[in-house]
C-alpha cells in the first residue's frame, strides 16, 4: 500500500499552531454579529419572500433594526416581540414591516418570557424540519448504497436553472454522483440573496432557495430511477454565506462550498466579517449534516503550485480548525487541493504524488476534494483531456473523496453537454483500470515522495507557527497569505459587523450549539 | 488551379479531410447517425462518415465524424491585425520610457461590470505578475493602479480621471453570452460621451479577446490568452512614445 513515513512530530505542530491561530477568536464569535447572521435567523423563523423592487423581506427588516440602531439585540427578539404584542406570523411581521405599516423597535419590548414562548415553538419547528432532511439523506444513501470514492464531481453553469436541470440529469444517468450548481459570477458580492426562479445569470446561476428546490427535485427524481442518491452542491461563500447555507440545510443540499479564508483572500470581503459568517454558517452545515468544501485550489491557482504547496497545506489545517469549533466532524470536511503543477516540469505526476498523499495522509477521515488542472489547460483540448486523465488516475491511486472533475474545455467555456460527457467518461475508465493498484504499491524508503511530502509539511508548519505567533489577522495584513494584503478593517462588508447587547439572543444558535455539544 | 488556395490536410495534399465533432438532440441511433451526416452534408461536406456515437442521455446523443471539404481558402487574400510592436522585457521597457518619454506612464486597470475574476488584471498588473513575468507595478516606468473586480465603468472612467492616467487597461475573464463585448463596448461609449475615448490609450485583455475584435469594438489594441505583461507593457511603451514624438 502507498503509505508515507511523515514526521509525526511535525504532523503535532501543525495541528497545534492551527489550534492556538483559530482559538483566537472567542472574543469575535461570542460578542459580534452580522446583517448576514441576522437575515439568516429571519430565515430560520420562516420569512422569505421579496417586496415589489425584489428586495428580501429578511433585508428589509434588518435594514429597519439597523437604521433605528436595535440590531444589536437581534432580530429575533424584535420580531417575535411584534408577533407576540400583534398576534401575527413571522412572514406577516415581516410584510408590514415591508409596507411601512410597522416600526419593530417602537413597539414596547414584552417579557423575556412572552418572547421565548413564540420563539422557542419557531425554533423547534425548523430545526425538525432540517434535522429531517438530515435524516431523509441519510435513508437515501442506506437505501441506494454509499456515494463511490472518489466521488465523480461535475458542474453544471448554463445560468439557467431549467437548462441547468437538463443538463444535469443527463451527467447524473451517465455516473454523476455530485451535482454543482456553479453561481452567476457577481453574486458572492451581493449582499442579499435573489428570490425565486432565475434564467439569466453569467458564468452561473444564481443561488435562490427556489433553484435550490427546483434542482433537488430534479436530481430526487433521477436518484430514484438510477437508484444512486444524486448529491447536490453550490456555494455558502461571499456576503451571504450563512444565509444560503441554511437554505441549503431547508432544501437538502448534500454539500456545500464553505471556506473560512477565500472570501478574504479572493472577494476582498472583510475579515471579521468572514470569519463570524463562517462560525455560524458552518454550524448550519454541521447541524444538517452537510459536507463542507473548502477552496484551497485557488492558492495554486495564480502562485506555483510547487513553490507554494505548503500554503494548500497550512490553509487545510486551519480549515480544519475553524470546522472543529462550528461542530463539523472530520468526516464531513472536504477539505481542498489541487492537480496544479506545469505539465513542462519533469517529474510533474511525482509532484503530484507526493502532495495527494500528504492531503490524504494528513486528513485520513476527510472526503477531501481534489481540484483538476484549470492553470495549464488551454485551447488544446486534446492535452487537456490527456492531463485529466492523469489527474483521474492519481485520484483513485491515492484515494481521495471527491475528484472535481476537469474539462477538455475549461480554458474555452463553460462545459458543453458533450465536455461533461468526455469527462465522465474519462474519469469512469481510470477508475476501474488503477481501481486496486495501491494495494499492490509501496513507496521506496527515502524516496523522492516521501521527502518531499515531509519538505512541504515542514514549510507548511513553520508558516503556521509564525501566524500563530503573529496572530491571523496580522499576518493577512501583511500579506503573508496568497500575496494579497488584506487589513482587518479593510475589505466589504464591514458595516454590516456589530458588537452585541448583553441581552443578545439568536436561539438558533444557541439551540444548535448544544445539540452539536459545543 | 490557384496556387495560393489551401485545403484542410489528412495525409495527402489538399484531400480537405477534417474531423468534426458536435451533439444533436436525436436519439443515439440509426436515425442519430442519419440525422448527423445529413447535418454534414448539407454544410456541404462530401463523404460525411460518422465514427462516433455516444448516448449523453436526456435525448441528446455526441457524434464523431470525419468529412471532406472541398472549400478552400486563398492566402492572398488573407489579412489579420495583430499588435506589431516588438516585445522587450521589463528593464528594456524601463529604459525605453525613461529615453522616449521622460515621465512615468499612469495605467489605471479593473476587471470592470460585473466580472468577479481578478485573475487576468493580475497577471500584468501586480508586483508578481505571471509566469515569471513581473506585472507593471514592478516596472519603474509606470504607475500602475489596479482597481480589482467588478468595478463599475463609471468608477474606473473617474479614477482614470482623478489619476491623469494615459492608459485604461481593462481585463474580460468571464465570457457566458457574449457579456464581456456587452461590458467592454459599454465602457468605450461612456468614454466617448465624457470625451476621455482620445485622451488616453484603451487597451483590453482576456482569454476570447483578439486584437483584431478589440480594435473592432473602438479599442486602441487587445491582448489574448498567452500574452503577459512584458507584450502589453511594450506595445504601451511604444505608441505612447509615438503619440509624444
Amino acid at each position: 500500500m502507498l503509505k508515507l513515513e511523515l514526521n509525526q512530530d511535525l504532523v503535532k505542530r501543525s495541528r497545534i499552531a492551527a489550534q492556538k491561530i483559530t482559538g483566537d477568536f472567542s472574543w469575535l464569535f461570542d460578542g459580534y454579529s452580522s446583517v448576514a447572521i441576522e437575515r439568516t435567523v429571519l430565515r430560520l423563523m420562516g420569512i422569505d419572500g421579496a417586496d415589489e423592487g425584489g428586495k428580501p423581506l429578511p433585508n428589509i427588516v434588518i435594514d429597519q433594526l439597523t437604521e433605528h440602531s436595535a440590531i444589536s439585540k437581534g432580530a429575533a427578539v424584535w420580531v417575535a416581540n411584534a408577533m407576540h404584542i400583534k398576534g401575527l406570523s413571522a412572514q406577516q411581521v415581516a410584510q408590514q414591516v415591508a409596507s411601512g405599516q410597522l416600526v419593530l423597535s417602537e413597539l414596547p419590548l414584552a417579557d423575556n418570557a412572552d418572547i421565548l414562548a413564540v420563539l422557542s415553538p419557531l425554533t423547534d419547528k425548523m430545526l425538525s424540519h432540517i434535522k429531517s432532511q438530515k435524516q431523509k439523506r441519510e435513508e437515501l444513501f442506506a437505501t441506494y448504497g454509499e456515494r463511490r470514492k472518489p466521488a465523480i464531481y461535475v458542474i453544471v453553469a448554463t445560468g439557467n436553472i431549467y437548462e441547468d436541470v437538463t443538463q444535469a440529469r443527463a451527467a447524473a444517468r451517465e455516473g454523476a454522483d455530485i451535482i454543482a450548481v456553479i453561481r452567476s459570477t457577481a453574486q458572492s458580492l451581493l449582499d442579499y440573496v435573489p428570490y425565486g426562479a432565475t434564467t439569466v445569470g453569467f458564468g452561473g446561476t444564481y443561488a435562490t432557495q427556489e433553484n435550490f428546490r427546483i434542482m433537488r427535485a430534479a436530481l430526487d427524481e433521477v436518484s430514484a430511477e438510477e437508484k444512486r442518491y444524486i448529491s447536490l452542491t453550490n456555494y455558502a461563500s461571499g456576503l451571504c454565506m450563512p444565509e444560503i447555507a441554511v437554505m441549503g440545510a431547508i432544501e437538502r443540499l448534500d454539500l456545500m462550498l464553505n471556506d473560512a479564508m477565500y472570501g478574504i483572500l479572493f472577494r476582498d470581503i472583510n475579515p471579521k466579517r468572514t470569519l463570524l459568517d463562517q462560525y455560524f454558517a458552518r454550524m448550519i452545515n454541521a447541524y444538517a449534516g452537510i459536507e463542507i468544501q473548502t477552496g484551497e485550489d485557488n492558492y495554486l491557482t495564480t502562485s506555483d503550485a510547487i513553490d507554494k504547496a505548503y500554503t494548500v497545506t497550512a490553509s487545510q489545517l486551519i480549515n480544519e480548525s475553524f470546522a472543529l469549533l462550528s461542530g463539523i466532524k472530520p468526516e464531513k470536511m472536504g477539505l481542498g487541493h489541487a492537480y496544479e503543477i506545469d505539465p513542462e516540469i519533469e517529474n510533474s505526476f511525482v509532484y503530484e504524488l507526493s502532495h495527494a498523499l500528504l492531503t490524504k495522509e494528513l486528513f485520513p477521515d476527510a472526503p477531501v476534494k481534489y481540484m483538476p488542472p484549470t492553470k495549464f489547460a488551454s485551447g488544446n483540448i486534446f492535452k487537456t483531456h490527456l492531463m485529466d486523465a492523469m489527474f483521474n488516475f492519481l485520484g483513485q491511486l491515492t484515494g481521495q473523496g471527491v475528484q472535481l472533475l476537469g474539462m477538455m474545455t475549461e480554458a474555452i467555456h463553460t462545459p458543453h453537454l458533450a465536455d461533461r460527457s468526455l469527462a465522465i467518461e474519462n474519469a469512469q475508465y481510470l477508475f476501474k483500470a488503477v481501481k486496486d493498484l495501491n494495494a499492490s504499491l509501496c513507496l521506496a524508503p527515502d524516496s523522492f515522495v516521501n521527502r518531499r511530502a515531509n519538505e512541504v509539511l515542514q514549510q507548511a508548519v513553520d508558516f503556521l507557527e509564525k501566524v500563530a505567533e503573529e496572530g491571523l489577522f496580522a499576518s493577512m495584513a501583511k500579506g503573508e497569505f496568497a500575496e494579497i494584503k488584506r487589513p482587518e478593517n479593510g475589505g466589504k462588508g464591514l458595516d454590516g459587523v456589530f458588537m452585541c447587547d448583553k441581552d443578545y439572543y439568536n436561539p438558533f444558535m444557541q439551540q444548535m450549539k448544544q445539540e452539536l455539544g459545543l | 488551379m490557384n496556387n495560393n488556395i489551401i485545403r484542410p490536410y489528412g495525409d495527402t495534399l489538399n484531400d480537405g479531410k477534417m474531423q468534426l465533432s458536435f451533439s444533436l438532440p436525436v436519439s443515439a441511433d440509426a436515425f442519430g447517425k442519419e440525422a448527423a451526416r445529413m447535418l454534414l452534408l448539407q454544410m456541404g461536406f462530401d463523404d460525411a462518415e460518422i465514427t462516433g456515437m455516444r448516448d449523453l442521455r436526456e435525448g441528446f446523443t455526441h457524434f464523431i465524424a470525419y468529412a471532406v471539404t472541398s472549400t478552400g481558402v486563398d492566402t492572398s487574400q488573407i489579412k489579420v491585425k495583430v499588435v506589431d510592436t516588438p516585445v522587450m522585457d521589463m528593464e528594456a521597457t524601463d529604459a525605453y520610457i525613461s529615453e522616449h518619454l521622460g515621465r512615468s506612464i499612469t495605467v489605471v486597470g479593473a476587471c470592470i461590470e460585473s466580472d468577479a475574476h481578478t485573475v487576468g488584471i493580475d497577471a500584468i498588473m501586480n508586483m508578481k505578475g505571471y509566469n515569471h513575468r513581473y506585472g507593471l507595478e514592478r516596472y519603474h516606468g509606470f504607475n500602475a493602479i489596479n482597481m480589482g473586480a467588478q468595478v463599475p465603468s463609471e468608477e474606473l472612467l473617474a479614477r482614470a480621471r482623478a489619476e491623469k492616467a494615459d492608459v485604461i487597461l481593462v481585463s474580460q475573464v468571464v465570457t457566458q453570452k457574449n457579456i464581456h463585448i456587452k461590458n467592454l463596448t459599454r465602457l468605450i461609449e461612456l468614454a466617448e460621451a465624457e470625451g476621455l475615448r482620445d485622451k488616453m490609450l484603451f487597451v483590453c485583455g482576456g482569454p476570447r479577446i483578439s486584437h483584431e475584435l478589440a480594435i473592432e469594438l473602438g479599442y486602441d489594441a487587445g491582448f489574448g490568452t498567452g500574452s503577459y505583461a512584458t507584450d502589453v507593457a511594450s506595445f504601451i511603451a511604444i505608441t505612447m512614445s509615438k503619440k509624444a514624438n
